[in-house]
């Protein structure tokens, strides 16, 4: 009898069923009571990004400007303002005029100056409104400049709540970290 | 008349055992609904309400006073009569399904001889009350989920006649007072051992009864959004849901009675065992409707005319048969 025989197997899945929820009654609850604790695996986690500071200067970004995450952000919530740094502290080294008046033919233009011109980060500035977390920026960034925060229970009344001067951040943790050492 | 004659009166016995079964009903509606949360969130492993009182006990008291608070509705096209009918049908007649439930010998609010018969007729109006709710709301999820009510508690009315109907041979009585005296000499003399087939026939078509799940079809809130209650809000959804959990006390409270012995138990007084039955069978309902998924309608009549309905016709003929055997 194929009939009685499905039946029963029916009958026992429905038994194996009830075990199985059974047993998960008895096991200890996974849910992390949030305001009194928090989880710890966020080692994984995708915040916001934030700058990561050189080895040797706690204060500075390894942040070389060259914008390749503005470019690379779908959602274009990166905003970088940048200043010259090196040896042409005024910038006049750049202004290259081509005034027709400078150059007259015969002579020579000044050549370039020897030593690099370093761009160093104004401001970063992160509308975290607008990103997906796609982490394209992490990714494409060449100096590893950027990485997640691990802000898992971020939270804000107002859209200004979440946009972030990560400079300024970079520093007040590196003050943060200074006072904890001290 | 003097005060203890006012007292022995049985209409002072009735009305006061009234006044305590609606306080029993609403405090167990209170109970019922946090422990249903509870075992749902200890089988999903989370731990259910938790934030309102000592382990979120009073959370369903406060979800209470937000029902009563809420402004009441009725939808455009509704049949006014008919949709407010239907909740208040729905929770009144079961104060009278607890009038002959024996909770102990001396704590029986009236031992009608037909206990059994009062409490299969007034459960029944149930039914109507949904029937009515669905047809007065003017909302095709709230007709469907009161059509499959009706042929759903039609149904599954035969088979728990037929697996009562074998107690009633056995016991030769309706009185649910008889019925629980003649199983009171212990664990062995409870019915349950004698009529096992009745007792699984008895509890599959209370569940289905009760529209719990996995039979809970007219409410099927994936399918009709709520069913029959699609319209309501505030405390007439209120009072179809207190009176769900109220007809589960009433279904384990008639299953303790016919077939777990009642009161009978050792150490506690009766009282305690018979609501620790109670409420052990009303976990069971809970572990099923959390365990099994819902059945489609037509593997639920299938269940019910293919399998419950011959199978507890086979019972009941067995057991007349032995009956007069032995006789």
């Amino acid at each position: 009898m194929p009939g009685l025989a499905k039946t029963v197997k029916g009958l026992w899945s429905l038994l194996v069923g009830l075990g199985v929820t059974g047993v998960e009654f008895f096991r200890p609850q996974l849910t992390v009571h949030y305001p009194r604790k928090e989880v710890d695996n966020l080692a994984t986690y995708r915040g916001h990004i934030d700058l990561v500071a050189r080895e040797d200067d706690p204060l500075t970004p390894r942040c070389i400007v060259c914008r390749k995450c503005v470019a690379a952000c779908p959602s274009g919530c990166i905003d970088i303002e940048s200043r010259l740094v090196g040896a042409a502290p005024s910038g006049d080294a750049r202004e290259l005029s081509l005034a027709p008046g400078l150059v007259v033919s015969g002579t020579r233009a000044a050549p370039p100056p020897r030593e690099k011109i370093r761009r160093e980060v104004a401001a970063f500035r992160l509308n975290y409104n607008l990103c997906s977390l796609c982490g394209l920026c992490v990714q494409t960034c060449p100096v590893q400049s950027l990485a997640f925060s691990r802000e898992a229970y971020l939270c804000g009344s107002s859209r200004s709540d979440f946009e972030f001067e990560l400079l300024e951040r970079l520093r007040r943790r590196a003050a943060a970290g200074r006072q904890q050492a001290a | 008349m003097t005060m203890t004659e006012i007292l022995n009166h049985p209409l002072t016995q009735i009305v006061l055992g009234m006044v305590l079964i609606l306080a029993f009903v609403g405090v167990n509606g209170l109970i019922l609904v946090w422990m249903e949360r509870k075992v749902v969130g200890f089988i999903q492993r989370r731990p259910g309400p938790y934030e309102v009182g000592p382990q979120g006990i009073l959370q369903s008291l406060v979800d209470g006073v937000k029902l009563i608070a809420k402004q009441l509705v009725t939808p455009r096209g509704a049949d006014r009569f008919l949709f407010w009918l239907g909740p208040m049908l729905s929770v009144t007649p079961v104060v009278v399904c607890f009038l002959p439930i024996p909770f102990s010998p001396a704590l029986t609010t009236m031992d009608v001889n037909l206990g059994l018969l009062l409490i299969l007729a007034f459960s029944g109006i149930n039914v109507l009350a949904l029937c009515a709710a669905g047809w007065g709301s003017n909302n095709k999820y709230a007709l469907i989920g009161a059509a499959r009510a009706v042929s759903q508690s039609v149904a599954y009315e035969i088979p728990l006649l037929l697996s009562v109907l074998c107690i009633a041979f056995q016991t030769g009585s309706l009185s649910l007072s008889a019925i629980a005296a003649d199983q009171s000499r212990g664990l062995l003399s409870w019915n349950l051992w004698v009529q096992p087939l009745a007792f699984v026939i008895f509890f599959i078509s209370a569940t289905a009864e009760t529209n719990r799940a996995p039979f809970d079809l007219p409410e099927a809130e994936s399918e009709l959004t709520a069913g029959f209650h699609t319209e309501y809000s505030g405390m007439g959804f209120g009072l179809f849901f207190l009176a769900e959990y109220t007809y589960m006390i009433v279904v384990c409270s008639v299953a303790t009675v016919l077939f777990l012995g009642a009161y009978d138990g050792p150490f506690l007084p009766g009282p305690w065992w018979f609501v620790l039955k109670v409420y052990a069978l009303i976990l069971a309902l809970m572990w099923f409707r959390w365990t099994f998924p819902r059945v489609r309608f037509d593997q639920l009549l299938n269940l019910c005319w293919k399998w419950l309905i011959p199978l507890g016709l086979v019972n009941l003929l067995a057991t007349a048969l032995v009956l007069k055997l032995v006789e």
